[in-house]
């Protein structure tokens, strides 16, 4: 059935409520809202959390926002977290002890600190395992529930608390981790990367497939925090088209290995279109300084480029 | 009445956990307590289990997937040891504070560093504060038997807490003894189904685990914790109790060895009780008035029996085997002479520090502790009441 | 659904390890009071295209069931203005709260 917004909005409820405490304007609940929505309704869900900004603001004692059943235990471990929970499934149904008619499904939520950084061997470990379940990184780039540390997800350059701009270093010196290569390489039946985009067809999509898909998927999806990254609250879909607009995340899934690039903007941005509105990049815009504009261009170009050819090697 | 057996350690442990037959194990090698994962998968690939057992890629996914398959509502079951249990350690406290009554076998080895693959006991002493119930085994038979009481234990109501099963590394879990069996039909009706209250997978009250838990909850988050603990020390009774019905092996908090009359007495865990036995039964043949304590319980510890048992002695000897390097006494040490003190019972007791890094402990140095108990009981001098024994200072 | 647990609850009354059985009882949470703006919903403009729904950090649009918007839900809006933003047609405003 073609993705209809307003039909999955309306017959599909919410199963992440209102009443939670994440920031105003923040990146990341339409996108677990929206994941989630992508459940058929009569199927149950387990979701592991990584500590972080979703978990302590969704989860405050005594009150939660998950419908579905939901567990935290610490930073670095929702997909091992989880793998038990599956594990428990699969010798409980095996043995007759769950109803035979009834599903449930699995599905992770961690920033990127819990998942590029702390979480990435627990993270690995579960994929290449096997088990049923969508890992999904809402990847805000730096570890924000902290208070804006740098984690390998920083774009290079940007202003954070352990990478500051000073006058000899201008912010965080390495270039981003690919983690959805990374998970990739794990040669899992769907990777795919998305963004709270337009009318949210490829995020809902996307995390329909991969939850539907027997096996360990894996979800990378953008999420920007109007704290860390310093742009005006209200601004949030704008950064994100942005985003995919200078091709700095790329909306693209990889089916058995297979690339498929999800939206190729008709006119490439510059990338610099992407990052004035962030005070994280606002050194990069001094005067002198257009070198490191320069370079971040460069880099946007070659992940694009490669990943272009990526797409055209696996589909030959 | 039971099968009879020779088995090691870890293959009693595995043989426990087989008949217990948990829904999932998670497990990570780590010497010497590797072959219990071993065995088990062996168990599982041969479809003698109904077990998922997911081989995990370090500890603290061990430990991670446990919670998460307990929490889904089922059981679930480890072992580690040393290094692994530190690498835990996290987890540990996070399966107690969730209040899950996961399973684990632990062979006492020595944690790093430097790095040294044998016994002691520095491994659960690290994890004492951690809400676990731990039960100390001298020999395969108690491992054995603590693993088939386990699920009993921290599955009650009035517990849901999680147990460890401590043995000593290659001194029990390496060593071939006799042992007799519980046939598995009684085991299975003796250990029971899991029926938890509220669990991950029931999908008619979904429910959420694991919250931030702010200053106006935690504290009596940890109260209820304390107070399961306290709760345990009457269910591992009971428990104790229906299990010599089904066996007739009598278990209580601790083993008290020759102690009726005793003047002067060591108390110690695990193996070394074994050797201390034997020094005892020396002793007295020489008209000696000694006795020897072997705690099993040590989480919750048995604090009002323990000086009752103690009270009348001349002289006591603590023997831990970890040093707990604060410069004074271990960790059994400060918990023995602790609940003798506040029960009023004035005993001149002296800690020692012994087999550190899987040293021997021979009968000779048993024999020393006892030496220096005699002296102690004639002079009433201690001159030294921290000391070790089988070190080269 | 209400959840009878609050700072005054003793020990015994409480759930223990922080378990919630009442899986989505945040919304008895109210959090419009964070609100230092508010969008004012003007549906003469309103040309219920969608884009709004689903961008609401807060869940504070309400979509009946026949895929139609009615007006904001200020119990949980916090005033975030992206809704504003994304809507073509200057349907929603930002004004000051009272």
């Amino acid at each position: 059935m073609p993705y209809n917004l307003k039909e999955v909005i309306a017959n599909k409820p919410s199963r992440f409520t209102s009443g939670h405490r994440m920031c105003a304007g923040c990146g990341a609940p339409p996108v677990a809202r929206m994941i989630l929505r992508a459940l058929k309704p009569e199927d149950h869900a387990v979701i592991a959390n990584a500590t972080g900004c979703m978990e302590v603001s969704t989860f405050m004692y005594p009150y939660t926002s998950w419908t579905d059943s939901y567990i935290h235990t610490a930073f670095e471990n929702a997909a091992s977290t989880l793998s038990g929970v599956e594990a428990a499934y699969k010798s409980m149904k095996k043995q007759g002890k769950l109803p035979d008619d009834k599903h449930t499904k699995f599905i992770a939520f961690g920033g990127d600190g819990g998942t590029y950084d702390i979480g990435i061997q627990a993270l690995s470990g579960a994929m290449e395992r096997g088990h049923d379940m969508v890992y999904v990184c809402y990847d805000n780039g730096a570890y924000m529930n902290t208070g804006i540390q740098r984690s390998s997800a920083t774009p290079k350059f940007a202003d954070t608390t352990t990478s500051p701009a000073g006058s000899v270093i201008p912010g965080k010196m390495q270039s981003r981790k690919d983690l959805t290569e990374i998970m990739e390489a794990h040669h899992l039946p769907y990777v795919a990367q998305s963004i709270a985009f337009a009318n949210f067809k490829d995020l809902y999509e996307k995390a329909e497939k991969a939850i539907y898909t027997e096996g360990p998927c894996f979800l990378n999806v953008l999420a920007p925090c109007p704290r860390g990254w310093g742009y005006p609250t209200d601004m949030l879909m704008q950064i994100n088209k942005l985003a995919v607009d200078t091709c700095y995340w790329p909306l693209y899934e990889i089916i058995d290995g297979k690339y498929v690039i999800n939206y190729k903007p008709a006119k490439k941005l510059p990338v610099e279109e992407f990052l004035r509105p962030q005070k994280r990049f606002k050194h990069m815009f001094k005067p002198g300084n257009e070198w490191m504009i320069e370079e971040f261009q460069k880099e946007v170009d070659k992940r694009w480029d490669d990943l272009l050819k990526l797409e055209e090697m696996t589909n030959k | 009445m039971g099968i009879r057996e020779r088995l090691s350690g870890n293959e009693a442990a595995a043989i426990a956990m087989k008949q217990i037959n948990p829904d999932v194990v998670a497990a990570f090698p780590i010497t010497p307590s590797t072959e219990i994962p071993q065995y088990f998968s062996t168990f599982v690939s041969n479809g003698s289990v109904d077990t998922e057992f997911v081989a995990v890629e370090s500890e603290h996914s061990a430990m991670s997937a446990c919670v998460g398959a307990e929490a889904a509502g089922s059981r679930a079951m480890t072992a580690t040891s040393a290094n692994g249990l530190s690498f835990m350690w996290e987890m540990i406290y996070i399966a107690s504070s969730l209040r899950l009554p996961i399973v684990m076998s632990l062979v006492n080895r020595a944690v790093s560093g430097p790095l040294n693959i044998h016994n002691d006991h520095s491994d659960a002493m690290g994890v004492r504060d951690s809400g676990w119930i731990m039960l100390f085994s001298e020999n395969n038979q108690e491992a054995y038997d603590n693993l088939i009481m386990a699920h009993r234990i921290a599955e009650n109501k009035d517990v849901l807490l999680p147990l460890m099963v401590c043995q000593d590394g290659f001194i029990t879990s390496h060593s071939i003894e006799n042992i007799e069996l519980i046939e598995d039909d009684k085991v299975k009706e003796f250990v029971g189904t899991y029926k938890p209250e509220h669990y991950l997978l029931n999908d008619k009250e979904p429910m959420a685990i694991g919250p931030l838990d702010v200053q106006s909850y935690l504290f009596e988050h940890k109260y209820q914790q304390a107070q399961a603990m306290r709760n345990a020390k009457k269910v591992i009774a009971d428990v104790a109790k229906d299990f010599e019905k089904m066996t007739g092996r009598k278990y209580s908090f601790f083993e008290e060895y020759k102690m009726e009359d005793a003047e002067i007495a060591v108390v110690c865990m695990n193996s070394t009780a074994g050797t201390a036995k034997t020094v005892v039964d020396d002793l007295r043949n020489k008209g000696v008035k000694a006795g020897l304590v072997k705690v099993r319980v040590f989480r919750p510890f048995p604090t009002e029996e323990i000086a009752n048992a103690l009270g009348n002695l001349k002289a006591v000897a603590i023997m831990d085997k970890a040093d707990s390097l604060n410069g004074a006494g271990g960790a059994l040490f400060e918990d023995v002479t602790s609940a003798m003190y506040v029960n009023k019972k004035q005993v001149p007791a002296v800690s020692y520090v012994y087999g550190i890094g899987g040293r021997d402990v021979t009968s000779n140095d048993i024999h020393e502790v006892y030496e220096y108990l005699q002296n102690v009981a004639n002079t009433g001098e201690i001159d030294n009441p921290y000391r070790y024994v089988g070190l080269r200072v | 659904m209400s959840t009878n647990i609050d700072k005054n609850t003793p020990a015994k009354d409480m759930t223990i390890g922080g378990n919630i059985y009442e899986a989505g009882n945040a919304v008895e949470f109210k959090t419009g009071d964070w609100r230092s703006i508010k969008p004012k919903y003007i549906s003469e403009k309103c040309t219920q295209c969608g884009l709004c729904f689903p961008v609401c950090p807060d869940d504070a649009i309400p979509v009946g069931k026949d895929g139609k918007r009615t007006d904001f839900n200020y119990d949980y809006c916090k005033g975030c203005g992206v809704c504003a933003k994304v809507c073509p047609f200057k349907a929603i405003e930002m004004v000051n709260e009272e």
